[in-house]
């Protein structure tokens, strides 16, 4: 009976790695024939989806002297022929043509929409976790920190749909632009990581003892001094690990930011121009892809994946790290 | 003479129908050790805690009766219970210092620590608090084992040095009266002999009421002693007389181990 618990246990335990070091494999196989295709310069291509004629073996080499970075030079023979059995571009007859996919634009749109609603959310939420665990009274306090977790709640749909509706037209007249763009999908996540740094802030806040603070006070510290030397340096750890955790969540977020982006494959020039996330790219585009662009999409999946992984796993470690 | 005068003092924490403290009446002689005895809920450290109004962190506690503390420059006494602006509570807070049951470090470094309240009383003058720092280690006995590391965290002190620490931080903005709260509960016997020492050190400067359990401590240390029950002050005088010739029987029972 002991032994059977012992294993059933591990063995739960142990399904945890398998279901992660599954979910790699599985991206990575999918993911490896664009990998093949298209290597390490799928990060920096912009190009999504776009024909390009294959040129012939002289044009070639030629291509070759002028710039030796040129993605060009990752065809060869054998590509070609895959290509072609996919029968995309049979139609084409005249030039043989190929179609180069490049990760650069959804790459971008997902670091900046979460650079965005990093650098909107977090002075806010300081603000908030500040006048929860300091400022407001106890009644006010645990009914403004209801509202946050209420907030935390609402499902990213609607989000989504609200911030489409009512939000994008607000940010269009005060920023100019478009109204789905960049910085809309950046301020709309922001509201939505809003509520986890707040509440994992004013958590961790709230465990500086009574006893430290008081000392401060009977030295003639003010509020703000107390909140500035004392409060904020013993929680430190707690709010950059609220900090990463909403990056991780800001990393991964679809719904929304697929409402309110605007959903192009091109890099944007300012703020207020439309583009695309990683996320967004995977969904809007998993129904006809197939062949190389499918194997591409797993390939922006796999970053992601890398991504998101290695933010939580930092802020893991940097916790481990510090309860050392 | 008598730096504080507690007189006709009441205290209710918020919610309470009693009051914790009743129409307590009780000097605090300048340049002595008062010491405050009495069994768990006696109501001891709410009185300490009220010396420097350290209870107004939390809303809602009601005062009667008058707190006086003598002012050095307009040779008065003044009401503290009158006290209501945020900066008369931080001048309050400046010459009437608290040490905690705990050594309460900062998350910074040493000379950070010691510095902190002569920082945030506008010392800016980099020398000066230089000087004041490690005339307040070396007057809490401490400046021997720190002085080659006073940049470091303080968190590295053993707990001992921690409450020395502590001690030297709020004697370094030259407060006239320091409370102490229990502070060697947390303490080996060596480091409370070491704070012990330190306090009869501190008296020829600065005016010390100490909250203690432990009756011993404060037969060995203080020059008079009160000695509280239920709220009530039940007895004061020299420390001689409450532990050698009480007057009233309750004294005399709880010193005699009797109850408590």
């Amino acid at each position: 009976m002991e032994k059977i618990f012992q294993k059933l246990s591990f063995s739960s335990a142990t399904l945890v790695f398998i279901i992660l070091l599954g979910i790699f494999i599985t991206l990575f196989n999918a993911a490896r024939p664009a990998i093949n295709e298209f290597g390490l310069h799928f990060i920096v291509d912009p190009v999504w989806n776009k024909e390009v004629p294959l040129t012939t073996p002289t044009a070639k080499t030629s291509t070759v002297q002028a710039s030796t970075t040129d993605d060009n030079i990752a065809v060869n023979p054998d590509d070609f022929s895959e290509d072609d059995g996919m029968g995309m571009d049979e139609d084409e007859d005249s030039v043989p043509t190929k179609t180069v996919y490049g990760g650069l634009v959804p790459l971008v749109g997902t670091i900046f929409s979460t650079l965005i609603a990093l650098a909107f959310a977090m002075p806010i939420a300081m603000g908030i976790a500040i006048f929860l665990a300091e400022i407001a009274p106890k009644n006010i306090s645990s009914l403004v920190g209801g509202a946050i977790e209420l907030l935390a709640a609402i499902p990213s749909i609607i989000f989504g749909m609200w911030g489409l509706y009512y939000f994008a037209p607000i940010v269009a007249d005060l920023f100019g632009g478009f109204q789905v763009s960049l910085l809309t999908a950046g301020l709309v996540l922001g509201v939505m990581i809003l509520p986890f740094m707040a509440a994992i802030t004013r958590d961790s806040m709230n465990t500086t003892p009574d006893i430290l603070k008081e000392s401060a006070y009977a030295l003639g510290a003010t509020k703000f001094e107390v909140i500035k030397d004392i409060i904020f340096p013993f929680s430190k750890t707690g709010i950059i690990g609220s900090i990463i955790l909403s990056l991780g969540r800001a990393l991964g977020e679809t719904m929304a930011v697929a409402f309110l982006i605007g959903s192009i494959f091109e890099l944007p020039h300012k703020v207020t121009d439309p583009t695309i996330t990683i996320p967004v790219a995977l969904a809007n585009n998993f129904g006809e892809a197939s062949g190389v662009g499918m194997s591409s999409l797993f390939y922006l999946a796999l970053i992601l994946f890398v991504m998101s992984f290695g933010v939580i796993s930092f802020a893991k470690f940097y916790f481990l790290r510090k309860v050392n | 003479m008598t730096l504080m005068s507690i007189k006709k003092f009441s205290f209710t924490y918020p919610g309470a129908d009693e009051p914790s403290l009743k129409n307590i009446t009780l000097p605090i002689e300048k340049n002595k050790i008062t010491a405050l005895i009495g069994p768990s809920g006696c109501g001891k450290s709410t009185l300490l805690r009220s010396m420097n109004r350290i209870h107004d962190l939390y809303p809602g506690n009601k005062y009667d009766g008058k707190i006086e503390l003598f002012n050095e420059t307009s040779k008065k006494y003044e009401n503290i219970l009158d006290i209501k602006k945020e900066n008369e509570f931080i001048e309050l807070r400046q010459k009437v210092g608290m040490i905690f049951q705990k050594p309460t470090p900062f998350p910074m470094s040493i000379f950070d620590n010691v510095a902190y309240g002569l920082k945030i009383a506008g010392i800016k003058n980099k020398s000066e608090l230089q000087d004041r720092v490690e005339n307040a280690l070396k007057g809490s006995a401490l400046w021997k084992e720190v002085h080659d590391r006073l940049g470091k965290s303080a968190m590295g002190l053993s707990g001992g040095q921690q409450q020395r620490l502590c001690i030297a931080r709020a004697v370094a903005v030259k407060p006239e009266l320091l409370l102490f709260d229990e502070p060697t509960s947390a303490l080996d016997p060596i480091s409370t002999g070491a704070i012990e020492e330190l306090l009869v050190e501190l008296k020829k400067d600065i005016t010390i009421a100490i909250v203690t359990h432990n009756m011993q401590q404060a037969s060995r240390i203080s020059d008079y002693t009160a000695f509280m029950y239920l709220g009530d002050l039940v007895e004061y005088d020299k420390t001689e007389n409450i532990f050698l010739n009480p007057k009233e029987k309750q004294t005399e029972d709880y010193i005699t181990g009797r109850f408590g």
